[in-house]
């Protein structure tokens, strides 16, 4: 009846664990007092949780990023801070058996449920209104992506309080992670929140695949679309062609461990590096499916502060396409030393180094798209100016490991984690970055303090440098990844050096707090009254700040590249239609909301072996799509003349910020009679 | 069935009406599903060239398939594909009656092909030969039995097809999900295929 429940799971034995939950308890606590103190629950439930609009699915996705963010970098202080202390006699303050869990946890949230949701909060965010579409294809599936990845999350979260995480890494590879070497539930946390976040992920995939085909603005062709909805494309292809093997790869493990078959056993015939190969086969289109939506993010702010049309858009386009097909046949470089013969080797050697070749087309073409531009040092373009002097650095150093031999000095030491730190933290979290703060006063109207911003990009960076380059230095000395304690004393003083730039870092998040909490104070004088706070280019910047749930009240026509820079050089980017139609908009829905809450019950009750509870969450979620299919009237129509009523509110605006210009270049239309 | 028009966007059509034509939509969406589905039997099928000699000393395919039997799963299968065809063929007649029988037909072919397939099941496993035995069965009844999972969540659907035609009648969204549910199963019948030559027939060769 209790499957493996049991009060000795709680781990009270730790004193960082346990602080960590009563500190995230009482967080918990403190929100949910403050929701109710403020009757705030009517207003979340219908305007956020069964919200259907893509605009607050994607601020809700990020939210969920960042506070997993924080998650994921206190494991990273942990980590720096252990190894800064444990050498020689000094054991440090963290157990063998809790630093491998802090590692493995660290690389899942980063990877799954920091990354990953920021990311598709962004696109949720922009995609639909770069194309001039008023949703996503399917708004409801938008809702259940979201309510799975954050249902895994959940998951993960519960296991620092009840039971243990994962202590075989964030790859998981067999045999290490069967039940012979991991018996307890840790790997099974593992498992189930990953595989509920990619279902998520995969619906995601198909849903922006549809959308990006299909609902783009009347006129707007494949090749005119902005280079971010490019990336999105080509990330959501990577989704839909990847996960479904991370899905197998993990079904198996899961077979192996709950029923004892032998896929990844050492025994009766099973072969380990099978689980090695499809999580791979995953895993490295899964880099690019982190990478390519911030180079889209990258672009699109080159071009905005630059001043000028994206250089190179087609080629750009193409080396985004080459990335998409090439990631697929390097995965075997992440395991040169399985031992494979020296032909397999070198085929994905060079295949590996080719994807240099892409990757640098695109860097030129930002270069000289900045060349003899306009450019304005807001701080989007600081974390994008960054990543190109940085990511050129990381990417050299993955070229040097992708030739097998010197693959095999470096294979699993900290020169490893270097590389992929130095590709990912700029070519992802600082695209991601870039972007927040591109289109923070988009989403919510008002924008982010700019000298905390700096601030903030200052320390991220020389944070960065000094926790990672010593990574490098250690791992040509030859240190292991993953080392709780070493003895060898040489390499203890890089290792403080990298423990001091975690502590840079850290102060950057904390600058980003302070940024954030003074610009909400201060949101009425930050106000985005224009709807265009940087003279942008692209569709999203034609709505207002921010925009209403139909986002167009006339859907644009589009006749360029860069829609909305060419209609204000034509000068019709704030001409008025003469008259609205009625807008019909996808009602709210609590379904998605519902599965999301039995997954993580089907989750949490698969990894504690509770069985009656798992087949009544399967079937309760099964009810819920078959109640939701049964209902055909998911729209409602917002009449012409409330449309009137919040454009003609919109232009009123609009005309006070010309006014108050003596120069302005906006000329604003009559407002059309209300009805 | 699938009308992508992807490289240009008909300017005037789209001027007209401003909301986009549901019905494509979800087919392309529902191609793409079918296409991560796909992705997923593919890699099953690696996974069992992979491991189909790993017996462990275990019995091989060629001791334990009845090729007979396993036949006539397929014809069930087939011929149920045949009868959604019929389905669909009624419902562009906008024949009710015709498109409830074919519906209860297909599921009951449905239904006669995961019966075998369970028999089948139940009497490896009662004589020793489980999924636990050796790598080989492991991917054995991982492919198949996910072959099989599908067949009974395309039953499910049918059923409440079946309640929906009967209730709703042959609306415009009722129309487009047995459309959309034809596209799975006629699915399904091509990853059987792959399973019966792949599996069965080059198992006993």
């Amino acid at each position: 009846m209790f499957g493996k429940l049991s009060l000795s799971a709680i781990p009270f034995d730790s004193l960082i664990t346990m602080s960590a939950v009563v500190g995230a308890g009482v967080m918990g606590l403190v929100i949910l007092g403050l929701i109710t103190y403020y009757r705030k629950w009517a207003y979340l439930y219908t305007e956020w949780l069964t919200s259907l609009d893509h605009k607050k699915i994607g601020i809700m996705y990020i939210i969920l990023a960042l506070v997993m963010l924080l998650r994921g970098f206190s494991d990273a202080i942990l980590m720096r801070s252990q190894q800064a202390i444990a050498v020689g006699g000094a054991m440090g303050f963290l157990s063998a058996d809790h630093f491998n869990q802090i590692f493995s946890a660290h690389g899942t949230i980063m990877i799954i449920f920091m990354a990953m949701p920021f990311m598709v909060g962004l696109m949720n965010i922009v995609v639909p209104q770069q194309i001039g579409a008023r949703d996503v294809a399917f708004p409801f599936l938008n809702s259940l992506s979201l309510w799975l990845t954050t249902a895994a999350a959940v998951l993960i979260m519960v296991s620092l309080g009840y039971g243990e995480f994962s202590k075989a890494g964030w790859s998981g590879y067999a045999p290490l992670t069967e039940q012979e070497f991991s018996p307890g539930v840790g790997v099974d946390y593992w498992i189930w929140g990953l595989q509920i976040a990619g279902v998520g992920t995969t619906l995601t995939g198909i849903n922006f695949l549809v959308t990006i085909l299909k609902m783009r603005a009347p006129g707007m062709k494949l090749m005119q679309m902005p280079l971010f909805v490019w990336t999105t494309f080509f990330t959501m292809v990577l989704v839909v062609w990847a996960f479904p093997v991370l899905t197998v790869d993990l079904a198996l493990l899961t077979l192996d461990r709950y029923l004892g078959m032998h896929f990844f056993t050492t025994t009766l015939g099973g072969n380990q590096m099978l689980y090695t190969n499809l999580f791979w086969t995953w895993g490295h289109p899964e880099v690019y499916i982190l990478i390519l939506p911030a180079f889209g993010i990258f672009s699109e702010v080159v071009a905005t502060f630059s001043k000028k049309r994206l250089f190179g858009y087609t080629t750009m386009v193409y080396a985004t396409a080459v990335i998409t097909v090439l990631s697929f046949s390097v995965w075997l470089h992440h395991f040169f030393t399985m031992g494979a013969s020296p032909y397999v080797n070198l085929f994905f050697g060079i295949a590996t180094m080719l994807i240099a070749i892409p990757t640098g087309v695109k860097i030129f073409n930002w270069l000289f798209t900045m060349y003899r531009g306009r450019i304005t040092l807001a701080s989007p373009m600081y974390w994008t100016l960054a990543f190109i002097v940085t990511f050129a650095i990381g990417g050299s150093s993955g070229v040097m490991m992708s030739i097998p031999p010197a693959d095999f000095v470096l294979h699993n030491s900290l020169f490893l984690i270097a590389h992929f730190h130095n590709v990912l933290i700029p070519g992802a979290l600082f695209g991601l970055f870039a972007g927040f703060y591109y289109w923070f006063p988009k989403a919510v109207g008002f924008s982010l303090r700019e000298d905390w911003g700096k601030r903030a990009f200052w320390c991220w960076l020389i944070g960065f440098y000094l926790a990672f380059a010593p990574l490098y230095v250690l791992g040509f000395m030859g240190m292991p990844r993953r080392l709780v304690h070493y003895v060898n004393l040489s390499w203890h003083p890089w290792l403080i050096v990298a423990a001091l730039g975690a502590a840079v870092i850290a102060l950057g998040i904390l600058a980003q707090g302070i940024q954030l909490f003074l610009s909400i104070k201060e949101r009425k004088a930050l106000t985005d009254s224009t709807g265009d706070p940087w003279d942008g280019r692209t569709l999203e910047w034609m709505t207002s700040s921010p925009p209403p749930e139909y986002n167009f009240a006339k859907v644009p026509v589009v006749q360029d590249i860069d829609a909305f820079m060419d209609m204000k050089e034509r000068g019709v980017a704030y001409q008025r239609p003469d008259h609205y139609n009625d807008i019909e908009m996808p009602k709210n829905a609590v379904h998605g909301l519902i599965i999301g809450g039995l997954s993580f019950v089907f989750g949490f009750a698969m990894i504690w072996y509770l069985w009656w509870l798992a087949i009544l969450a399967g079937l309760g979620m099964l009810f819920t799509v078959i109640a939701r299919s049964m209902d055909d009237d998911t729209h409602y129509i917002i009449p012409a003349a409330e449309v009137v009523r919040i454009e003609n509110e919109r232009y009123r605006q609009l005309e006070s910020i010309a006014n108050r210009r003596p120069t302005g270049e906006r000329t604003v239309p009559e407002p059309v009679p209300e009805m | 069935m699938m009308t992508t028009n992807a490289l240009t966007m008909d300017i005037s059509q789209n001027e007209a009406v401003e909301h986009h034509d549901t019905v494509s939509i979800q087919t392309l969406g529902f191609w793409l599903y079918l296409m991560s589905d796909l992705i997923l039997f593919a890699t099953l099928f690696a996974v069992f060239a992979v491991l189909r000699s790993g017996y462990a000393g275990g019995p091989t395919g060629k001791e334990l398939f009845d090729v007979p039997y396993v036949l006539a799963e397929t014809l069930l299968l087939l011929f149920s594909s045949v009868t959604y065809g019929l389905v669909m063929v009624a419902v562009h007649d906008d024949n009710r009656k015709w498109v409830q029988i074919g519906l209860v037909v297909t599921f009951l072919l449905g239904l006669g092909f995961v019966c075998m397939e369970i028999k089948e099941f139940h009497h490896m496993i009662a004589e020793g030969h489980g999924p636990d035995r050796s790598a080989f069965l492991s991917s054995f009844f991982a492919l198949v039995g996910t072959h099989g999972t599908h067949v009974i969540f395309g039953m499910i659907w049918m059923a409440v097809m079946i309640g929906q035609v009967a209730v709703k009648g042959l609306t415009s969204p009722v129309q487009s999900r047995l459309m959309r549910l034809s596209m799975f199963w006629h699915f399904l019948d091509i990853i059987w295929i792959g399973i019966f030559s792949v599996v069965y027939l080059m198992g006993v060769l």
